[in-house]
């Protein structure tokens, strides 16, 4: 169900047309990554460190070089070291160790054969003596005192230091005085939690097949989330100019943050480079889950004052996160974000430290779910201690616009309060909770960002209109631009085709991060059909015969005084003998993307006996600004809400004492399955972003902040029991009860 | 490397193919035979993204060496439409959404299908439990139960 | 590696004998993932399922006969062996998804050796017989002598498992299975408990209680059966006592590990408590005759 205060008359936005790229992805002919093969195409292998922690005394590659098949292969030397202090040099260490291996999983050779297996064979056979080094792996183990170095390049950003450290970042905010806050507060709790490792777990494992020319010039063919982002990290990389490079957008099997950043594609290059033939690189499950992706482990401590009324008075947060082994995580901004709440006394310190576990990459709302699950654990516990409703509490002191974000500046229009309301009235929250169980509520937020974007709108002779954009599509995002170049050209969705064009056949676009797509690429598609029905009462004034100002658009078709209505098909026509081809290209570094909050509900029961969690009921509430296309939206609320499940319950990285990952399956890396859950009932509350054409907000990322909190809440509630440790596995729920 | 001639039916056609011993059916159709709609997500069985039917059953195809296929009948995603129509599930998954990145959705539209052949009536419990080998990360499963209950009415009116 | 589909047992006794270290297979649903993960491959895979023997179920004299490389959904969807053997079924219908349930076999789960097979500690409540292929002929052993460690068997080189045997049980008996994931679907075992009773009227007369995935093979626990033996049956409930007695001397027969799917301290527990829940399914089901 959708919630919205006075709904605009949209024709096509906001309706459900079937997505343009369905028919191929029911069909089986969607082109991902690995569905594609080259003429002469060779497949390639990586060897990656068995160890944690240790520097590479030698390789030596002579035999692998001489086996069957064997074309090429590479290494780190391969590859220009770049300077410490260059942004791209934590992607180009990741995508091949120098000197050093950092992680267990860590690619420190490749090598390209006829066949996969000749190539994994080779890559095994490549000889290497490692002196081993101490490995840091907890977030404990690298604050400690005389902690061994993760990375000795390390350079910490936003403070000071005297050399390299395990300290990657810090970010502090302070308002109002805390101390003087909780000495006079009616009421304190504090509490310490932790998360661990989770992956984004994307079905589709990273692939690519590049070939280099004999011009030197490099076709690229890769899943990801932006293939501008593939060109530029590819070519520094590689020390090449992004020019050099063409990246075509495969369609993308998943990423959810995960796909924001490159692996494979470098080395690809390379070992087509060097032997003249198209190359193929996929990875297997184990290696995503041992070198791609983790979002990072937390722990944290949090303590909230509030009145015996119900007044938050005052947030003291400490957030550690270990970001791997390189120090390129930008995420920790969503640890500054969590503070949905008035509170007039605000203290927050985020860190950022390294470990020598995979580099981690973005994942929905990046940091968020952690510190939302801490925060929101406690005004639970507040609430239950205040015996006041968990939805009353927080309207009370939800923020509004004009309200101070945690950094300072107001918020803009936004619809926390509103997507309250909207659960509280829900029929879910109405309901009695069942017999045995229990119901929890949580609440998130992410602030969503704009970024540039470019879009051409092509009027076709037959009167359809081809919309070219260079955000890959990773969840229904086609069907978004079409819907909104409809609404403005006044022509039917169905005569709109909506393509994803290679690096070379669009403007520049920045990769699909911050739930960015149809606010910013849309915004760039509105702003292209603006422009382009500017042209059209252009070439209509000629045909009528009239003056541009008198001409209108009305309904796909230009209108003037005392003449019939000329439709956009009948300009299409004659665009030849009026000017030229209709084709207009707009671009745009967006401002003002709008911030998303949600609020979650779940009635789960819990087996004592057991320790497991079987969720009964849950509901999504997410604020979506304008829904252009509900059902994605609400794909992408129920998406992220099963993601957020699934970290609450029973994902987690296991590593052993040298930081092997002990789990790197889908049989041991538990991922929710479809008997786990119920449906996933959304409410979508419509609060228009006043900076988008249309009101669009991102909707992509937010889903995933509230469950972590909402499951604990519940489980809080039914058990009497607090969880302050994720997973909630059922040994840990177990352990839990049973400890008085 | 040994290599064994298989000869089989796919998708109604008859076909041969010369197969390593040690290959997964799975790479021997999206590399023999071309047809890329089954997908190696795992490799080992836990995600379904490469189901198929081999006679009427439903399989991981990537648990299947490409030889053990002598002689069998194998309908793949590519193989569930008629000349004209797609088959009840896929339109269904496409009116209702059921697909994000679509990734798993041809092995989603094959269990579905083994489901519906031999269940033409099932529950959503049932529905879940059978679809339960398919890992789908997009969606939370909600619009792909919800499709398949669409589809199953829509073949039950079909049937009368 | 090569690729080798006898039709009789004696090929493939053939091939095996011709082939030193070559191993057999049924539905491979464990052996590719640990091919995958590095194991050596064998120079002959040897497929089991082109030999009708292996492929068949057959229900004569009071026993059945189970060909050993029968997809286990074959037993799932058989009505008179599930109403017969309803824990046994649903043991094998445990195993993994449907996809992997028509590929399974309970040869290929029993050979495997996983301390946390879902069919076997079944099979062992029932006492089922595993007819092997030895030397130039056949030799029989209860199913709870073939594993004798993690990924290991009693099993000597050249031998193959062809069939499983069991009896039709007992007027007023029955069985139950039930396992402990983390999830409902797709997991390993944490703790796996059969249990197998027959009642007379309102008291259990015998029971046989069998654990799995706490120890380094399937565990038959006697002090558990023997609680239940004599405790009264009230309302279709098992006298409280004699099942705090079962679950203590189930957690007592325990010796798990710590590992990524479990703890020590978790297994005990738990085991206990699917071994009482387990018992109470199974005196429902001998009650009332399903």
């Amino acid at each position: 169900m959708t919630v919205a205060a006075d709904p605009p008359a949209y024709k096509w936005v906001g309706t459900r047309p079937i997505r343009h790229d369905g028919y191929e992805k029911v069909i089986g002919k969607a082109r991902f990554a690995a569905d594609l093969d080259l003429p002469g195409q060779l497949h390639a292998a990586y060897l990656r460190s068995p160890h944690g922690h240790a520097r590479i005394v030698s390789i030596d590659t002579t035999t692998a070089a001489g086996m069957p098949g064997v074309k090429a292969v590479v290494t780190g030397a391969d590859f220009p070291d770049l300077d410490p202090t260059d942004p791209n040099f934590d992607v180009s260490v990741n995508v091949m160790a120098r000197g050093t291996v950092l992680y267990n999983g860590h690619a420190l050779a490749a090598v390209a054969a006829t066949t996969r297996a000749e190539a994994a064979a080779a890559a095994a056979a490549i000889q290497v003596e490692y002196e081993l080094l101490p490995v840091v792996l907890t977030l404990d183990e690298s604050t400690a005192d005389g902690a061994p170095l993760v990375n000795e390049h390390n350079v910490t950003k936003f403070v000071e230091s005297d050399g390299p450290s395990n300290l990657a970042t810090v970010n502090v905010l302070e308002r109002g005085d805390v101390d003087a806050a909780f000495a006079t507060a009616d009421l304190v709790v504090e509490r310490e939690f932790d998360t661990a490792h989770v992956h984004q777990g994307y079905i589709e494992p990273h692939a690519c097949v590049v070939d280099v020319g004999p011009n030197g010039k490099a076709d690229v063919w890769a899943s990801s989330q932006g293939h501008f982002m593939v060109r530029s990290l590819t070519a520094a990389t590689l020390g090449w100019e992004p020019s050099r490079i063409k990246v075509t957008p495969a369609e993308i099997g998943g990423g959810f943050g995960g796909k924001t950043t490159i692996y494979l594609e470098p080395v690809a290059a390379r070992l087509s480079e060097m032997s003249g033939r198209p190359v193929k690189l996929v990875m297997t499950r184990e290696e995503v889950l041992r070198a791609t992706g983790p979002a990072p482990a937390s722990k944290s401590r949090v303590k909230i004052a509030a009145s015996n009324d119900g007044e938050l008075t005052a947030i003291e947060c400490w957030f550690g996160y270990s970001v791997g082994c390189t120090n390129d995580f930008a995420g920790l901004i969503g640890a500054m974000s969590v503070a949905s709440y008035k509170f007039p006394n605000l203290k927050l310190e985020a860190v950022g430290m390294l470990t020598n576990t995979p580099k981690t990459a973005a994942y929905r709302a990046p940091s968020a779910p952690q510190a939302a699950f801490a925060i929101e654990s406690v005004i639970d516990e507040l609430a239950q201690s205040l015996d006041m409703d968990p939805i009353g509490l927080r309207l009370r002191n939800a923020v509004e616009e004009g309200d101070p974000t945690a950094m300072g500046m107001p918020h803009p229009r936004i619809g926390f309060i509103e997507c309250l309301e909207a659960l509280r009235d829900s029929d879910h929250y109405r309901s009695p909770v069942p017999d045995g169980a229990a119901r929890g509520v949580g609440t998130g937020f992410w602030f969503n960002i704009g970024e540039q974007s470019s879009a051409t709108v092509n009027l076709n002779e037959d009167g359809t209109a081809t919309v070219i954009t260079g955000s890959p599509d990773i969840g229904g995002s086609r069907a978004s631009m079409a819907l909104m170049a409809a609404e403005e050209l006044g022509i039917d969705v169905y005569r709109i085709t909506p393509t994803v064009a290679d690096t070379e056949s669009v403007g520049f676009t920045d990769v699909t991060e911050g739930s960015r797509a149809t606010f910013s690429t849309g915004m760039a598609v509105v702003n292209a059909c603006r422009d382009l029905i500017e042209e059209l009462r252009a070439r209509a004034a000629t045909i009528l015969g009239v003056e541009q100002d008198a001409v209108t658009w009305v309904d796909g078709a230009a209108v003037a005084d005392g003449q019939d209505p000329l439709p956009l098909s009948a300009i299409a026509a004659r665009a030849k003998s009026t000017g030229g081809p209709l084709t207009v290209t707009a671009s745009l570094n967006a401002a003002g993307a709008g911030p998303s909050f949600a609020v979650h509900c779940c009635d789960l029961t819990v087996d004592e006996e057991t320790g497991q969690v079987a969720i009964l009921r849950y509901t999504a509430v997410q604020d979506a600004g304008t829904a252009i296309h509900p059902s994605y939206v609400e794909g992408q609320l129920q998406g992220g809400t099963v993601q957020g499940i699934g970290w609450a319950l029973n994902e987690e990285y296991v590593f052993d004492d040298d930081g092997s990952l002990e789990n790197a399956s889908f049989l041991d890396y538990r991922i929710p399955v479809a008997s786990d859950l119920p449906m996933i009932d959304t409410i979508i509350v419509e609060v228009p972003n006043p900076a988008h054409p249309y009101g669009v907000r991102g909707v992509g990322e937010t889903g995933i902040v509230p469950p972590l909190a909402t499951i604990a809440n519940a489980v809080a509630r039914a058990t009497s029991t607090r969880m302050t440790s994720l997973p909630m596995s059922p040994p840990k729920i177990l352990a839990a009860l049973d400890t008085p | 490397m040994s290599r064994t001639h298989v000869t089989c039916t796919v998708n109604g056609d008859p076909v041969d193919f010369l197969a390593s011993d040690d290959t997964s059916l799975l790479n021997a159709l999206r590399g023999e035979l071309g047809l890329t709609g089954a997908k190696e997500g795992c490799g080992t069985g836990d995600c379904g993204a490469c189901s198929v039917l081999i006679d009427g059953r439903l399989n991981c195809s990537c648990l299947v060496f490409a030889p053990e296929a002598e002689g069998s009948d194998i309908v793949t995603v590519e193989g569930i439409a008629d000349d004209d129509h797609l088959h009840p599930l896929q339109q269904a998954f496409l009116e209702g959404a059921a697909l994000q990145c679509g990734i798993c959705t041809p092995g989603v539209l094959i269990a579905a299908k083994a489901l519906l052949d031999a269940n033409p009536d099932p529950t959503e419990t049932e529905i879940r439990y059978a679809l339960a080998g398919n890992l789908c990360r997009c969606t939370g499963y909600d619009k792909i139960i919800r499709s398949v209950q669409e589809a199953a009415v829509r073949l039950k009116g079909a049937a009368r | 590696m090569r690729y080798a589909a006898p039709t009789t047992v004696d090929e493939a006794r053939s091939l095996l004998a011709e082939h030193p270290g070559s191993r057999v297979f049924a539905g491979a649903t464990d052996l590719i993932p640990q091919i995958r993960a590095g194991r050596p491959a064998p120079p002959v895979l040897v497929d089991l399922k082109r030999i009708d023997q292996l492929m068949t179920v057959l229900h004569e004299d009071g026993q059945w006969r189970i060909g050993a490389a029968t997809p286990t959904s074959n037993l799932t969807r058989n009505r008179d062996f599930t109403a017969m053997f309803p824990g046994l079924s649903e043991a094998v219908g445990l195993i993994g998804s449907d996809q992997i349930q028509n590929r399974s076999s309970l040869g290929g789960n029993l050979a495997n050796a996983s301390p946390a097979a879902d069919s076997v500690p079944a099979m062992i409540a029932n006492a089922v017989q595993a007819v092997i292929a030895s030397g130039d002929g056949t030799r029989t052993v209860p199913v709870a002598e073939i594993a004798t460690g993690p990924g290991q068997t009693s099993l000597a080189d050249g031998e193959f498992i062809v069939e499983f045997t069991v009896a039709d049980p007992p007027s007023n008996t029955s069985d139950a299975y039930l396992r402990m994931i983390p999830r409902t679907e797709m997991d390993i075992a944490i703790v796996g408990a059969a249990v197998r009773l027959t009642v007379d009227g309102d008291i259990v007369t015998d029971a046989t209680v069998v654990l799995g995935a706490v120890a380094p093979t399937a565990v038959t626990v006697p002090e558990a059966g023997a609680a239940l033996v004599g405790a009264a049956i009230d309302a279709g409930s098992i006298d409280g006592s004699a099942m705090d007695t079962l679950a203590d001397a189930a957690s007592a027969a325990c010796d798990p590990i710590d590992d990524k799917r479990g703890t020590v301290a978790y297994r005990r527990q738990v085991a206990g408590v699917m071994a009482r829940r387990a018992a109470a399914i199974a005196v429902g089901r001998a009650q009332n005759g399903v």
